[in-house]
């Protein structure tokens, strides 16, 4: 049997983890072949290593069946191999073509020559159904598009051989599916793909094969026909999971905060990006806010929690206004915050983690003694925390919360946040590129907390999440909303409509 | 053992250790070069003796006396850069805030006579201080609330500060008698430091100096106060989010590094060493040695103690390596090369943490 790609005994080790631990992975010529694991369970180190980014202690590459030296992505590419990544490597103010030559510009006389590259480029446009217009600037274009686009780099280049490093987490439903197919269209065309994800529907949807990885190590390689979400989900995360969420319908009690007529002004356009919103939400109940990204549920969400101003309307909270109150007020006053980029609001990355478990209590007298900070009872907190809520990490409490993985990332937020006992707790896409363990267990305490009578306003994008979840969905659109409806009575197709503003009614 | 060596501070030790050895022996290459083109210099080996001890081989006690006299006000420099890079900030108008502090501090000392001159001291080094802390303040409040970046403003106000101090001298100083010295009494005490030592220059500065350091270091590390400036140098989005007062934070930030870099000032202007102010149309140095000082000792507050006594005995070695027939620039030439590598020093952890971590690993 001829691979393309052979990987042979791959060690990459970083101080204190071992990243990749002797790791053999075959991909045959022209199949698309699923890398699955949990967060930190190696999936992108062992990428990187193919892509020439990192240079691994033990273990070598075959590629077409000749040994590769591949030291950087300059050699990667020339043995075919593209990627993208999960965050696009885009030039924001070049247009689409301006992109896809770049690095690889055909000059004459010291000019650029566009013609016959917006010729190829049109050509595989057309070729692989991508619908690309090559003269528009990527700022102006959706961040499916964008996507694309990053695939028409590798395919401009001629690689046969394309990583997607969780290419999907940025996508609305319809643009997954989208993806899909150009994936298949790939294929067809003889090119051969591996796919980073921890989404068994869409390794499930186009997969051929999977190689499922575990803190490190391959745990094996099967054929996605003979194999079921539930086996894989096992071998992934090393014990049974459940798939489906657990909960009893829920116990709505009394109104815990009352938004009315709330407008919040655009960072980036003069409009409203928050027009005229009122919803109430009531202790013992978890109010979802769905809507595909950008429709004014970020900016929503720094108006309730006093990151961003009001432009209008109010925010009645156990009876007082919220809307010029400060962010400690909030806080003090027991709303907790799951912020939707823990890189950028969540965690000082540069603390470790004992420091960023007491971000919102340092000032309390549990932590602090006239000014001067009492390190053993932050050290106890963090160690108690830690094993609360299991949060894994190279050194402890002591460990830089930068080189966590994400998950565990998540789980010290979750940790911190949920230390408050906070009445109001405002999760924000909280399981946003987590593995299925880890989303298991953040939808089972939100569950927990709404049984013990506190109230929940998730935000999310992911349509699943919404309908298993929430007790209760108010769909936003353009910065209003546009419906209310019950999970238990609506279809996830339905629920689209909405989302994507072509069904709205009026809400209260 | 290798837990020792994996321990960050440790490892900025080692970095900052092999900085100065990578300038040390660039500096050799340099000596045994010059020796070659200069006759009257013809002992290398000798000159880099002098650099070792600081030129303390010719100078004593006396030599130790000067270096800590040097050393006084590029720690508070230092501690002002240094202080500010630990809050996320890069304060380069150390120098602008170091004379005005200087010049407010000698202001106070002649034409304050109000107050009793023995005490005229502390008042001068309290005026240095605010004064310091309001030139950093304007720095602080327009990146606070207006998003200019500190870099540029502190750079503008280096100049505004050396030319109004400059305009200042000549409007305050009387017509017929232009030149004023410091009354003795009012200068920083020298508790008998210049009968030790030998060098009326000696006073205390240095241990004020290495006072505010210490008090540095505890308000950083060890307070919530530090706590929240850090959150906000670090990441002042999640400064925000935690409820901290972002601004509030920077501003501060600028203030008290403001406020460091003028009381270096005092410590020079308001004391034994001979300096003028009439002609200072350049850029007081002390303030961008503090980058250098600040740079060499990773930031921290006691770091900068140790890279500041080193900074300072080079200074002490350079006029004497004369007797071995070179010049005194080729100890700025190393002074200049640990600087850079000292830059390069998360390059030379990167460095350490393989090294230690393979041996670690084929033992």
């Amino acid at each position: 049997m001829e691979y393309v790609i052979e990987l042979r005994n791959i060690t990459k080790v970083f101080p204190g983890i071992i990243a990749n631990d002797d790791i053999t992975l075959k991909v045959k010529k022209g199949e698309i072949h699923a890398l699955l694991g949990e967060n930190g369970a190696g999936k992108s180190t062992l990428m990187s290593v193919l892509f020439g980014l990192y240079k691994p202690e033990k273990g070598s590459i075959f590629i077409k069946g000749e040994e590769a030296h591949i030291a950087n992505p300059n050699d990667a590419n020339r043995y075919g191999i593209g990627m993208v990544h999960q965050h696009f490597k885009l030039v924001h103010n070049f247009t689409v073509l301006e992109n896809v030559i770049l690095g690889v510009e055909t000059v004459k006389n010291g000019t650029l020559v566009m013609a016959e590259a917006r010729k190829r480029v049109l050509e595989l446009s057309k070729r692989y159904n991508l619908f690309i217009e090559p003269d528009h600037l990527i700022s102006d274009i959706s961040v499916g598009m964008q996507q694309r686009v990053e695939i028409l780099k590798m395919l401009y280049k001629n690689n046969d051989i394309l990583i997607f490093d969780e290419p999907t987490a940025v996508l609305t439903p319809q643009e997954i599916d989208e993806l899909m197919k150009i994936m298949k269209e790939l294929i067809s065309e003889g090119k051969t793909i591996l796919f980073i994800t921890h989404k068994l529907n869409e390794i499930k949807a186009v997969a051929d094969r999977v190689s499922i990885l575990r803190k490190g190590k391959l745990i094996d390689t099967v054929d996605v026909s003979s194999s079921t979400k539930e086996s894989l989900s096992e071998m992934m995360v090393g014990r049974k999971v459940l798939l489906e969420v657990n909960k009893t319908p829920a116990e709505p009690k009394e109104v815990i905060m009352e938004v009315s007529h709330l407008s919040m002004k655009s960072k980036h356009h003069g409009k409203d990006s928050v027009n005229d919103v009122s919803f109430k939400v009531r202790r013992g109940e978890i109010l979802c806010i769905a809507g595909i990204e950008g429709n004014g549920q970020t900016d929503l969400v720094y108006g309730i929690t006093g990151l961003q101003k009001l432009s209008g309307g109010k925010i009645l909270y156990k009876g007082v206004d919220l809307a010029t109150k400060s962010i400690r007020y909030r806080s003090l006053s027991k709303i907790s915050h799951i912020p939707e980029d823990r890189h950028k609001h969540g965690l000082v990355l540069d603390y470790n983690l004992a420091e960023n478990l007491i971000l919102q209590t340092y000032f309390t007298d549990k932590f602090q003694k006239h000014g001067f900070l009492k390190f053993k009872e932050i050290y106890d907190h963090a160690d108690k925390m830690i094993q609360r809520f299991d949060i894994r990490s190279g050194s402890g409490s002591r460990s830089v919360t930068r080189s966590m993985s994400g998950g565990n990332q998540q789980k010290a937020i979750l940790a911190r946040e949920l230390d408050i006992n906070p009445d109001l707790l405002i999760a924000v896409q909280p399981t946003r590129g987590l593995d299925v363990g880890a989303i298991e267990y953040i939808h089972k305490t939100l569950i927990e907390q709404r049984d013990a009578g506190k109230a929940v306003l998730l935000v999310s994008l992911e349509l699943s999440e919404v309908m298993s979840v929430s007790d209760r969905i108010l769909v936003i659109y353009e910065g209003e909303l546009v419906g209310e409806v019950d999970p238990s009575k609506i279809t996830q197709q339905e629920l689209g409509l909405y989302m994507s503003g072509s069904k709205r009614e009026k809400v209260e | 053992m290798k837990k020792f060596l994996m321990n960050a501070g440790v490892q900025k030790i080692f970095a900052a250790l092999l900085a100065i050895l990578f300038g040390l022996v660039f500096g050799i290459v340099i000596l045994f070069i010059a020796s070659f083109f200069i006759s009257k210099a013809s002992y290398p080996m000798d000159a880099l003796y002098t650099i070792v001890t600081g030129g303390l081989r010719f100078s004593g006690l006396k030599g130790l006396g000067i270096i800590m006299r040097f050393m006084s006000p590029i720690l508070l420099t230092g501690l002002s850069v240094g202080f500010a890079f630990k809050t996320g900030l890069f304060n380069i108008g150390a120098s602008g805030q170091f004379v005005i502090g200087g010049f407010v501090a000698a202001y106070i000392c002649i034409k304050w006579t109000f107050i009793p001159l023995e005490y005229l001291w502390i008042v001068g080094i309290l005026g240095a201080i605010i004064a310091g802390g309001l030139v950093g303040l304007i720095s602080g409040l327009l990146k606070a609330y207006r998003n200019v970046n500190e870099v540029i403003s502190a750079i503008m106000l280096n100049y505004i500060a050396m030319i109004t101090v400059s305009n200042l001298v000549s409007v305050i100083a009387d017509k017929n008698n232009p030149s004023r010295t410091m009354p003795p009494l009012s200068r920083i005490p020298t508790l008998g430091l210049d009968k030790i030592f030998g060098n009326n220059t000696t006073d205390i500065s240095i241990f004020i100096a290495i006072l505010v350091a210490i008090l540095i270091y505890i308000i950083l590390e060890r307070t919530t106060f530090g706590y929240e400036l850090k959150a906000c140098g670090y990441n002042r989005n999640a400064a925000r989010y935690a409820g901290i007062n972002d601004r509030l934070g920077i501003t501060l930030s600028m203030t008290i590094a403001g406020a460091l870099a003028g009381l270096g000032g005092a410590m020079v202007y308001i004391s034994s060493i001979t300096k003028v102010f009439d002609s200072l149309l350049t850029l007081a140095p002390e303030g961008f040695d503090g980058i250098s000082v600040a740079l060499l000792g990773m930031s921290n507050p006691l770091g900068i103690i140790f890279s500041a006594a080193f900074i300072a005995a080079l200074k002490n070695a350079g006029p004497a390596l004369s007797r071995s027939g070179f010049n005194e620039e080729v100890v700025k030439i190393m002074t200049a090369v640990i600087i850079y590598a000292s830059a390069f020093s998360l390059i030379f952890r990167e460095k350490l943490v393989q090294f230690f971590t393979k041996k670690g690993a084929k033992k």
